[in-house]
């Protein structure tokens, strides 16, 4: 259980990393490596070149501003303990809660989680719930990549191979928005079977002013209720809504695998869609940040 | 990279684990490789103060930090840390393959967190398997440090 032998570079200028990946073949970019080392060490990933991107400036920052800036080199740890995050996004530490454990939040980043994008993964759920964009970039230029259009099947991102993800921005939820994240995993920390995240917005009378709620571990990438989030506009924040939206989430396509079957992964999403609702609309109205 | 306070000046190959390394070119073979690939938490060190699991960083990766292993628990005169002692009293160990890491992961927690109770241990610990103690006996410890730790900074206070 030992990788096989690269060649490392670790630069230290964005510059430099971005032209040294499109500069090599077969090479990988490194961030936290919590998922890339483990499959070194199996050998299931050779890569010729590792960029190690632990040294690069610039790369790591949190910015709560209009928008919600984070460097794709952010260590989970950072975000975790982020008390503006924790204000403004407060659904990203319940999640983040259940990624890996203390000494892998302590080195792997939010952009590292993102790209390796294991289906079941709690940012990626995340990241597509917000709208979130993606900035990239390569010695071809700066691209932006909505989170729709970059998940785009089973591990497998619209990142081509010469660029680097730079940075996730997105939008904030309005003040005392309600929010839920809950999933199923054999152990803590283990990677889920199923998750299901919700947000809303309400309006003055009590009803449905904006909601997304987005499904990981259904199928290859995590999905959202689109069709669902739409009818619900202007709905009362009654049990039938909770209802109906695990109903839709039970609904969706499922993908079996050796372990788990696509009807048990269903009724996973009906269940922890349930939860998520019923604890978005818990919160909703409670001072989500200042 | 100084590993317990003291220097070390070494080439290696890149593709060298941090794990690997501390054992076999330093012989610091209290940090123990289990699954190698960052399941177990056996391998768990503190690199610049933060746990993290050695066998899933290469040692290239940790050139100038300063790192910490369980040889570097134990008092100046050789004695066993409280943190240890405890381990010890509440029978916190069977086999002991598990404890350097269990030990590294403490270490890291009490140091941020004084006051910890039972959930909190509980969860910190989920990054480390133990195959012998059904971790009870763990958590006793870990919350027993706590207490005589507090006790001592009290007393010298
Ligand atoms: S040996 Fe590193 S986590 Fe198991
Ligand atoms: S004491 Fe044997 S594995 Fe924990």
């Amino acid at each position: 259980m030992k990788p096989g032998p690269f060649t490392y570079h670790d630069p230290t200028e964005l510059a430099d990393a971005v032209a040294l990946i499109g500069a090599h073949e077969n090479a990988r970019a490194l961030a936290g490596g919590q998922s890339l080392v483990p499959m070194m060490n199996f050998r299931y990933a050779m890569p010729d070149h590792l960029i190690d991107l632990n040294g690069v400036s610039g790369l790591s920052f949190i910015d709560c501003g209009e928008r919600i800036r984070l460097g794709a080199m952010t260590r989970q740890r950072d975000v975790e303990f982020s008390s503006d995050l924790q204000h403004a996004v407060p659904i990203l530490r319940e999640a983040l809660l259940n990624v890996g454990h203390r000494q892998t939040r302590n080195r792997g980043t939010i952009g590292g989680s993102i790209c390796n994008l294991d289906p079941s993964a709690e940012m990626p759920a995340i990241m597509l719930l917000h709208d979130a964009e993606l900035t990239a970039q390569s010695t071809r230029g700066v691209r932006k990549i909505p989170m729709n259009k970059f998940a785009l099947g089973f591990m497998t991102t619209s990142l081509e191979p010469d660029e680097l993800l730079t940075e996730i921005s997105f939008a904030r939820w309005g003040k005392g928005h309600g929010y839920g994240f809950h999933e199923y995993a054999r152990r803590h920390g283990d990677f889920a079977i199923c998750s299901a995240g919700v947000l809303i917005e309400a309006d003055s009378r009590g009803e449905v002013a904006r909601i997304a709620i987005v499904v990981g571990g259904l199928g290859a990438t995590p999905v959202r209720l689109s069709a669902f989030e739409a009818a619900a506009k202007g709905h009362r924040l009654a049990d039938e809504l909770i209802a109906e939206a695990a109903a839709a989430a039970s609904r969706m396509d499922a993908l079996s695998d050796a372990h788990f079957s696509a009807d048990y992964r269903r009724h996973l999403a009906g269940v922890l869609t349930r939860r998520a609702m019923k604890s978005a609309f818990e919160r909703i109205g409670v001072a989500a940040y200042v | 990279m100084s590993v317990n306070g003291r220097t070390y000046e070494r080439d290696v190959e890149p593709r060298m684990l941090l794990v690997d390394f501390l054992r076999q070119d330093l012989d610091l073979t209290g940090t123990h490789a289990g699954c190698e690939h960052g399941v177990c938490g056996a391998c768990t060190v503190l690199v610049n103060g933060r746990s993290l699991r050695s066998c899933l960083m290469f040692a290239v990766q940790a050139n100038g930090a300063s790192v910490e292993t369980i040889e570097g628990l134990a008092n100046a005169d050789g004695s066993l840390s409280i943190l240890q002692e405890c381990f010890h009293d509440h029978h916190g160990l069977q086999c002991g393959f598990c404890t350097p890491g269990m030990l590294m992961t403490l270490t890291e927690h009490l140091r941020e967190n004084a006051t910890p109770d039972e959930q909190e241990l509980r969860v910190v610990l989920t990054g480390n398997l133990c195959r012998c103690t059904g971790y009870q006996a763990i958590v006793e410890a870990g919350l027993d440090a706590a207490r005589r730790m507090r006790a001592k900074k009290e007393a010298a206070e």
